[in-house]
């Protein structure tokens, strides 16, 4: 399993991985929002934890279909497969790499980006808890829903639309903290309604990606 | 460590395409499967090695005996030669990797990355992934695709010693392999019948 995480680590990190993907997207999103709604700073202010988190999920989608697709043109999830690793733990890893790797690095630049759009001091540490909670959610439905469609050619918009209303429950508490945050507003609650949606996810998904992937592989 | 099928059907797509396949692989045998394209034996092997359902009949093997190799070799381009079949031998649980790259000859390769060899060179790659897996039962689906007759030598040569060490091997193939003690098995007379199409069926026709 280790041998697996180090090779889609490695994997992401050389040439034409898909590393920097999402967090330049992100970066994208962030930095052309304040030329679309105008530099007004309170404006700014109010909508960052929005913003932030929007980008945030809409890099993590961006790169979605490579999770399984890659392994799946090149035969090598077919090998997977019959390997001595368990499906559920293989998707497992695919969804924890794709964490560290896309994940990850929104929660560590998010900060930064949240300078650029004037985030208001006591909405940092809401900001990165939230996103720390939320994003391991997204990789683990994305890959449920790469599992879904990893046999279609150009599956992206399927994969689009079967993962979006899943991820609407994890934007709607995962900014709302954010939000209440900013308005040094007690955020106990959206905490732990997003932590409950994310240990609930990394818990049953597996099985059911592990299941779909099973029968896209016949 | 063997492999028992008994009167298996397999279905590509929803139609079936092979019924009634029955034969039995002893340690230290090997058999090559014969038969005109789309009869069904990539689907028969796929089906022995687990990946899809059989329609009815029974596959007896340990599935933690059985290593399979399709038409795609699983070498990720970006990896070298030598990183690509570290992983694989990691996965399988082994460390050795000098044994497989000496019996496909990569020792001149392993530090390219894989992205860059020849046709028939990824393809030994893939072979000499058979070897690092440490599994007694090959399922191949066209071994010798793109190989050179050297190549194909190579390939029979490993396959041999597989054999003698205790090890069995499910080939699917065209040509001639250089392995006169396999035993051949056309697939073609399990050719199945064209399913009749019953009234259920018919209201979606």
């Amino acid at each position: 399993m280790i041998a697996l995480l180090i090779r889609d680590l490695r994997l992401a990190m050389r040439a034409g991985g898909g590393f920097g993907l999402g967090l330049a997207f992100f970066l994208i999103v962030v930095t052309l929002v304040p030329f679309a709604v105008g530099p007004q700073s309170d404006l700014l202010a109010r909508i960052a934890s929005g913003i932030l988190w929007l980008g945030a999920l809409l890099s993590c989608l961006l790169s979605l279909d490579r999770i399984l697709a890659l392994d799946w043109e090149d035969g090598s999830l077919d090998l997977l497969a019959t390997a001595p690793l368990p499906m559920e733990a293989i998707v497992t890893i695919k969804a924890l790499a794709h964490w560290l790797t896309t994940g990850l690095p929104l929660v560590l630049a998010a900060p930064v980006f949240g300078l650029l759009l004037s985030l208001p001091a006591p909405g940092y540490m809401p900001l990165i808890v939230s996103l720390l909670l939320g994003t391991p959610a997204l990789s683990v439905i994305g890959t449920f829903g790469a599992a879904l469609t990893v046999g279609l050619k150009r599956g992206g918009l399927l994969l689009s639309l079967l993962v979006l209303p899943l991820y609407v429950p994890i934007l709607i508490f995962g900014a709302e903290m954010a939000r209440r945050g900013v308005d040094g507003l007690d955020y106990t609650t959206p905490l732990l309604m997003l932590a409950g949606i994310t240990c609930g996810t990394i818990a049953l998904l597996p099985f059911a990606s592990a299941a779909g992937l099973k029968v896209n592989l016949r | 460590m063997g492999l028992n099928v008994s009167d298996l059907t397999i279905a590509r797509g929803g139609v079936k395409v092979l019924e009634g396949v029955s034969f039995a692989l002893d340690q230290g045998h090997a058999i090559v499967l014969r038969g005109p394209n789309g009869i069904g034996k990539t689907t028969l092997l796929r089906t022995v090695a687990g990946l899809q359902p059989p329609v009815s009949g029974q596959v007896d093997a340990d599935p933690d005996s059985i290593v399979y190799a399709g038409h795609s070799d699983g070498i990720k381009a970006t990896l070298s030669v030598a990183e690509n079949l570290e992983f694989w031998a990691q996965v399988f649980g082994n460390t050795d990797i000098l044994t497989a790259v000496a019996a496909f000859q990569l020792e001149n390769l392993v530090t390219r990355p894989a992205g860059g060899l020849s046709a028939g060179q990824k393809r030994r790659l893939g072979l000499a992934r058979l070897l690092v897996t440490g599994r007694p039962v090959w399922i191949l689906d066209e071994p010798t695709v793109s190989l050179d007759a050297d190549a194909v030598a190579m390939f029979a040569d490993a396959v041999r010693g597989h054999l003698r060490g205790g090890g069995s091997a499910l080939i699917a193939t065209h040509i001639e392999l250089g392995l006169p003690e396999a035993h051949v098995l056309e697939v073609g007379p399990y050719r199945a019948k064209p399913a009749e199409a019953d009234d259920f069926d018919e209201a979606f026709l």
